[in-house]
């Protein structure tokens, strides 16, 4: 039986391994590709091995280096990290195939470098998945911004380096300026940084300048994407698709709420959340960013423009649920990270796939297209009801918790918003689907049958949208995994 | 043997010094010379900290002299960390200077070059390692007209003119320093630092001890720069050749600030100078200034040696900050950053070094698409660029901690917020850089540059290594500090 650290330690490695490996290969485009898979598919292995002792009750955990006394690099496996662990390691897997289909399809240069920093950020967000205290956590979230700068910015072009640049400046902008101060501002109160089951705050901090702290910390993290700190989002768009499916729907940014729920749970704490002023105040901003965002995405004619909307839109379902503090809604907010994962990225890879097939990226050029491309508008189909929440997709459960949690606490109206934002996702997702398959295509497209994306494009999307339909029954076993996270000692 | 190591450390370099200097016709074993000594400074330097490193205190007496009539050298945990500091800057910078000088300075010059580093060097470790009110004053005029030949011998012109500026503003701040000290003798009759300090108390009540303390005050302060005293700094750092740059970035003023918290901690005395005088209310408010406003004047500079000779007057200003707390914690955390700062920043200029070496320049437009053809060096300027601004896990992120604990012990929370908020002013003119090097084409004339030689990288790397290695296991410096905040303190503090 191999020891807990050893896996721990071996999980964050092997994408590091992976990364010099490939770069040696690099010459060699085929060996390199099959590198990538093959690196993505160990880590996967690795994080599965620590599935059957977190749901035993265990928590693995490691100690790194140790900075000065109370500051550590750590490291300890807890539910929601497990989930989060599990879910990028898997879904790059699937995103390594499809990048390897899209950057050859879509003729992207410098495919090693891309593939590098790819290395880089599954390797931060297994550390952020993995820390044990806020100061392992923002070491790791800034890694990730920086790893994710250059893949943002990789056509290089002067739209991608304006794009890059709004990116980098508002995640370090939002970290550096609020976050850190907000973690140091604890530490000096509390005297630790340690994820606590059931928070650290309570009985130290004042609650008046807790409510200080959490909004320094909604804030601070900015991958949460809260409004109106959610331009990078957009922005980080211009980056091939792979990035935007993987990343911008699924490591990135559910880093960010990752973040947001860790923090709400384990360094507040939900009692003591509860108690504070503002709880309410970020419930509201999370409402109307989830709101707004939906109503942004419905003027966006560019599909991924338009899909980044609905990621700014389903972050906010999740903060809110956190600032819910009612233990239905942060486990939906859990279970959610992992239902719009799935969701989200088959729908990017729609997209992707749409652009490799025809260079076309707005939607209203997509009259017809669902004839040529049936497999893919079909997937996409899949992953738009899996992000509305209908079944029989895994989104339905986690949109279910949190209705019920809002009900639970009291807020009537956050339900109200609930489903006009429920009601907005069907208006902003389901029109590409029916301009592809039931408008006629344009006179000169008419000709020739079907013509989908290469198969490495293909395949991957057709996995995540079966993905999406598995959740469905998966959802119970998800639920149970999760629960222990928000159990508090002797509560 | 051992029993001479204090003196050694001054007199190997300083026997040296005109040794190398008749070697002037054959340059190359001028600096085998010069290697050599510095090595075994740096040799000196450690043996004396590990000695002091359980608190004791080192006392040697020149010439066996007893003091206070004679000189009294006296090594504590403060200034054998000053001494290391020095000590370890010259061993990297010596194999670092072989090619770098070899270009910048004239073949029938590079013997007198090397002499005059020398005497720079151990004037500084003299500064730091002796107890004698006068010696430090004969010293401080040592290194400093050392110092104004090694940057008068800068490629640029302009490099006479920074030197004169030097030479000007640094005389007037010894002679603010000597007038200082003959007052303290006038009413003590002692040039010792530890007599001085048993004698003050009799007659603190005069006004002649409070200008005594006021001329020292401003006149160290000159030296090490403290705003709006900097005047002559960027310009020196900007001309002078890139080797002499790297050394006194790193150096100079870390010396200079030992000797203000040996005349204030050790001579005049906490209460004196924090209580009776309030300098704190004096500090505080100019390591702010010297903080912010440097801070984004080195956001639109154009040059990249003027860039970080700006951010270094900024970074003088963190010093004099943690000082300025008057508290054992914001003191530690000074000299932490003493010893964080010299290898970050000469790190920094030597990276510049390296592309000076290349390039003949470091405007941003010709440091543009450097990044390229010099990817290691590049590579090393953005580690150590991390450090400066104070990412964790470098050496900088472990004194900013530490100066924001100090701070918000006191309560100061709008300071804590003004150290962040001048991190990100670092970042961006960091930045600044970092885009010129990575993100622009080079400049059409652009010659064929390669990477720069390895005898330059590998120092460059090795102080780079250090900015990451001192961030992870910050244990070692945090320890000395410690050691060399209680040897200031007096009283070892319960850390």
């Amino acid at each position: 039986m191999v020891s807990d650290a050893a896996l721990i330690y071996l999980a964050l490695a092997v994408p590091l391994i992976g990364m010099f490996a490939l770069m040696a290969a690099s010459r060699w485009a085929g060996l390199r590709d099959g590198l990538v898979v093959t690196t993505a598919a160990v880590m996967f292995g690795v994080v599965l091995q620590l599935l059957p002792r977190v749901r035993e009750g265990q928590r693995p955990s490691a100690t790194l280096l140790e900075l000065f006394p109370g500051l550590e690099i750590a490291f300890v496996v807890e539910p929601l990290g497990m989930v989060f662990a599990l879910l990028a390691s898997g879904l790059w897997i699937i995103t390594a195939l499809y990048a390897i289909g899209y950057m050859r399809g879509a003729k992207e240069l410098n495919h090693t470098r891309f593939h590098v920093f790819f290395c880089i950020a599954l390797f931060s967000a297994t550390g952020i998945a993995f820390s044990a205290n806020m100061f392992s956590l923002f070491v790791f979230y800034e890694v990730l911004t920086l790893s994710t700068y250059p893949l943002v910015a990789h056509k290089g072009n002067e739209a991608a380096k304006k794009g890059a640049r709004t990116y980098l400046g508002l995640l370090l902008g939002t970290s550096v300026g609020l976050l850190l101060p907000a973690i140091i501002a604890t530490w000096w109160l509390t005297g630790t940084l340690e994820f606590t089951p059931g928070g650290i705050m309570a009985g130290r901090v004042d609650p008046t300048v807790g409510a200080i702290l959490l909004v320094l910390f909604m804030y601070g993290i900015g991958k949460a994407a809260l409004m109106p700190f959610h331009r990078w989002l957009p922005a980080a768009m211009v980056a091939p698709t792979p990035v935007s499916a993987l990343l911008h729907a699924v490591a990135v940014v559910k880093a960010g709420v990752f973040t947001v729920l860790k923090v709400s749970v384990y360094l507040f704490g939900l009692d003591y959340l509860r108690e504070l002023a503002t709880s309410d105040l970020i419930l509201y901003i999370a409402v109307f960013t989830l709101l707004a965002a939906s109503l942004v995405a419905m003027q966006q004619d560019n599909l991924k423009a338009r899909l980044a909307y609905s990621t700014v839109s389903q972050l906010s379902y999740i903060v809110a649920a956190a600032m819910l503090v009612s233990e239905f809604a942060a486990l939906g907010g859990g279970m959610h990270i992992v239902m719009h994962a799935f969701g989200k990225i088959t729908l990017f890879f729609c997209a992707g796939a749409i652009y490799v097939a025809t260079k076309k990226t707005a939607i209203s050029d997509m009259h017809g297209l669902g004839r040529r491309m049936p497999v893919t508008f079909a997937a996409f189909f899949i992953g738009a009801l899996c992000v509305i929440g209908v079944p029989p997709m895994g989104g339905v459960w986690s949109k279910w918790h949190l209705f019920m949690g809002a009900y639970d606490s009291g807020y009537p109206l956050v339900v109200v918003a609930l489903v006009v934002s429920t009601l907005l996702n069907i208006a902003y997702l389901i029109p590409p689907v029916v301009t592809a398959f039931l408008l006629p295509s344009p006179e000169r497209e008419q000709t020739g049958g079907v013509r989908e994306a290469p198969l490495l494009c293909v395949v991957p999307l057709s996995l995540t949208a079966l993905g999406c339909l598995a959740l469905f029954v998966l959802a119970g076993p998800l639920a149970e995994l999760l629960r222990p996270y928000l159990a508090v000692p002797g509560g | 043997m051992t029993e001479h190591l204090p003196a050694l450390q001054v007199v190997i370099a300083l026997t040296a010094a005109p040794l190398v200097m008749l070697l002037n016709r054959l340059p190359r074993l001028a600096w085998g010379v010069t290697l050599v000594t510095c090595w075994a400074t740096f040799a000196v330097a450690v043996m004396l900290l590990l000695q002091v490193s359980d608190g004791s205190v080192i006392r040697y007496e020149m010439g066996g002299w007893a003091p206070p009539w004679g000189i009294e050298y006296r090594v504590d945990g403060a200034n054998a960390w000053v001494l290391l500091i020095i000590g370890l800057v010259s061993a990297v910078v010596m194999p670092f200077a072989r090619r770098s000088v070899d270009q910048e300075i004239p073949a029938d010059r590079i013997g007198l070059f090397y002499s005059a580093f020398l005497l720079a060097n151990a004037g500084l470790l003299g500064i730091a390692i002796t107890a004698d009110a006068f010696n430090i004053f004969v010293f401080f005029e040592i290194s400093a007209l050392a110092s104004y030949a090694l940057i008068a011998m800068g490629r640029d012109r302009r490099a006479v003119l920074a030197s004169y500026q030097y030479l000007i503003m640094g005389t007037i701040g010894t002679t603010f320093l000597l007038i200082g000290i003959g007052f303290l003798y006038i009413m003590t009759g002692t040039l010792n630092l530890g007599d001085l300090a048993a004698r003050l108390p009799e007659v603190t009540d005069t006004r002649t001890i409070r200008a005594a303390f006021a001329f020292i005050a401003v006149g160290i302060s000159l030296k090490l720069a403290l705003f709006p005293l900097h005047l002559w700094l960027p310009n020196a750092y900007s001309y002078a050749p890139s080797m002499v740059t790297v050394f006194l970035s790193a150096t100079a003023t870390k010396v200079a600030i030992y000797v203000l918290l040996r005349f204030v901690y050790t001579v005049f005395g906490f209460e004196f100078s924090f209580v009776e005088l309030s300098m704190a209310w004096v500090l505080m408010p100019l390591a702010l200034l010297g903080i912010v406003i440097p801070s984004l004047i080195a956001v639109f500079q154009d040059d990249v040696k003027r860039l970080l000779a700006y951010s270094s007057v900024a970074q003088v200003g963190y010093m004099i900050l943690g000082i300025s707390f008057a508290s054992a914690l914001g003191l530690m955390a000074s000299v932490l950053h003493l010893f964080n700062h010299a290898i970050t920043k000469a790190a920094l200029f030597m990276a510049v070094g390296c592309l000076v070496y290349r390039l003949g320049g470091v405007s941003l437009a010709r440091v543009a698409g450097a990044a390229e053809r010099m990817p290691w060096t590049m590579a090393a300027f953005v580690v150590a660029g991390l450090s400066l601004i104070g990412v964790p896990l470098t050496a900088g992120f472990v004194t900013k901690w530490y100066l924001l604990q100090a701070a918000l012990m006191e309560g100061f929370w709008p300071v804590a917020a003004l150290l962040l908020a001048t991190s990100l002013i670092a970042a961006v003119y960091m930045w600044k850089v970092v885009e010129a090097a990575y993100f622009r084409a080079p400049p059409e004339d652009a010659r064929e540059v390669r990477e720069a030689p390895l005898a330059l990288l590998v120092p460059t790397w090795v102080l780079t290594g250090a900015t990451i290695v001192f961030g992870v296991w910050a244990q070692f410096p945090i320890g000395a500090a410690r050691n060399a905040a209680d040897a200031l303190l007096g009283v070892p503090q319960s850390w």
